[in-house]
């Protein structure tokens, strides 16, 4: 077989495509599993949580979370009669090992658990400036590990302080909706482990799911709703106080 | 210059220099083009502006909690007890902790759990919690006994009846 150089030049970069191609496979996907099926949020029933941080310590299992870092914390708010508008919030450790006991005092007290709110439009994933972060088809908010480069951008933009620096990994870290278990047809970690039932991973393109009859017959709010990020994280009974 | 001369003039009598850069950048686009497909994953651009074979990475990782299905599967008669109980809807890894390991292995036996830790994280008493929340004091209430001692953590009768099995025992 005969090759000329004009041949070689012509050949070598096809070559070294197709090369690639057969380094990267086919990607192999779940079975049974279909994104476009899919879309994925989550429903918080604030009256039901008892602020017990079983949700962060499983979190923290789950996900290898490292120790004060968080991909979901609990927040406690204590919110007095004449002070609507600066209630007092304290998360230790983010929650993991509960809260310390509140006496019976003026105001009232209730638990907010946060998470990632895995927006339709999210501000974080706008900001990437090499395609790290995105949303999946099926609606989860996730980080490539092999691209995040840790500038951080994401961090900033994020309105609800959901992402941090690994600190090992010097990569952006946060909540993937337990993307590993949900697409085996598992709840996330949190929501397995909530004793109360205060955490449902909810499936807004399941006509069976039971969200869709709770929305209609709830006061469900989101955080935020003013910076329109389409956030999917449903809470029920969430008090004004909460920002 | 001879009259006529710029009429009769070959426009293209060095058209090989043009023919030579042209090449030039055929070349530059080769090589950029197989650089691109070096360097840039097959899968980048598949949904939109990331690389879709990241998703199927991060649905590969490693489940911790097996979920209170497969525990169901060996411990039916727990999950019969519990079903009864005021306990029904606390899954089980939510006190034994995750047990994808002894699920997979049931030789790798879970910790014994204490009590006097667990319970109390969710049942210690505090204004902060909703009020229909069954709560205790557990100083007051136990003074360091062990909660198991009176109470079945798998259905925690409400009457009275486990408090009297754990005094006969």
């Amino acid at each position: 077989m005969n090759i000329n150089r004009r041949q070689i030049l012509v050949l070598l970069p096809a070559a070294a495509v197709a090369w690639k191609s057969v380094l990267a496979g086919t990607p192999e996907s779940a079975p049974n599993y279909q994104m476009s099926e899919h879309w994925w949020g989550m429903l918080i029933d604030i009256p039901k949580c008892i602020g017990c941080g079983n949700c962060v310590r499983a979190c923290q299992v789950e996900n290898q979370v490292p120790d004060g870092y968080f991909r979901t914390w609990v927040e406690r708010y204590h919110v007095t009669d004449a002070n609507m508008t600066n209630p007092e919030v304290i998360s230790p450790d983010g929650g993991k090992e509960g809260f310390p006991a509140a006496s019976e005092d003026a105001g009232k007290y209730f638990f907010v658990p946060k998470m990632c709110n895995h927006c339709a439009d999210s501000p974080c994933t706008q900001v990437c400036p090499v395609g790290a972060t995105f949303v999946s088809p099926d609606g989860v908010v996730l980080v490539d590990p092999k691209y995040c480069l840790g500038c951080a951008y994401c961090v900033q933009a994020c309105p609800y302080g959901c992402r941090y620096i690994h600190p090992q990994k010097k990569i952006v870290d946060k909540c993937t909706l337990c993307y590993h278990r949900i697409t085996k047809g598992l709840t996330t970690a949190c929501a397995e482990n909530c004793p109360t039932g205060a955490r449902q991973l909810v499936d807004l393109k399941n006509p069976r799911d039971p969200i869709h009859a709770f929305l209609k017959t709830h006061s469900v709010q989101v955080l935020k709703p003013q910076m329109a990020t389409g956030a999917k994280v449903y809470y029920n009974n969430l008090d004004g106080s909460v920002r | 210059m001879p009259p006529g001369r710029l009429g009769r003039m070959n426009y293209f009598k060095d058209a090989g220099h043009l023919f030579r850069f042209a090449a030039l950048f055929v070349i530059a686009f080769l090589v950029f083009w197989a650089i691109r497909g070096y360097v840039v994953p097959r899968t980048f651009g598949q949904y939109g502006h990331y690389r879709a074979a990241a998703i199927t990475e991060i649905a590969a990782r490693s489940v911790q909690f097996a979920g209170h299905e497969a525990c169901e599967v060996c411990h039916s008669d727990i999950a019969g007890a519990k079903s009864a109980g005021k306990h029904a809807h606390v899954n089980c890894e939510a006190c034994h902790g995750p047990q994808t390991q002894h699920a997979a292995d049931p030789t790798i036996t879970p910790v014994k759990l204490d009590t006097t830790i667990l319970c109390v994280r969710c049942h210690a008493a505090s204004a902060a919690r909703p009020k229909s929340f069954p709560q205790v004091n557990a100083d007051e209430h136990a003074n360091g006994v062990p909660c198991d001692t009176c109470h079945q953590p798998h259905s925690p009768a409400m009457d009275g009846s486990a408090a009297a099995a754990g005094d006969a025992k």
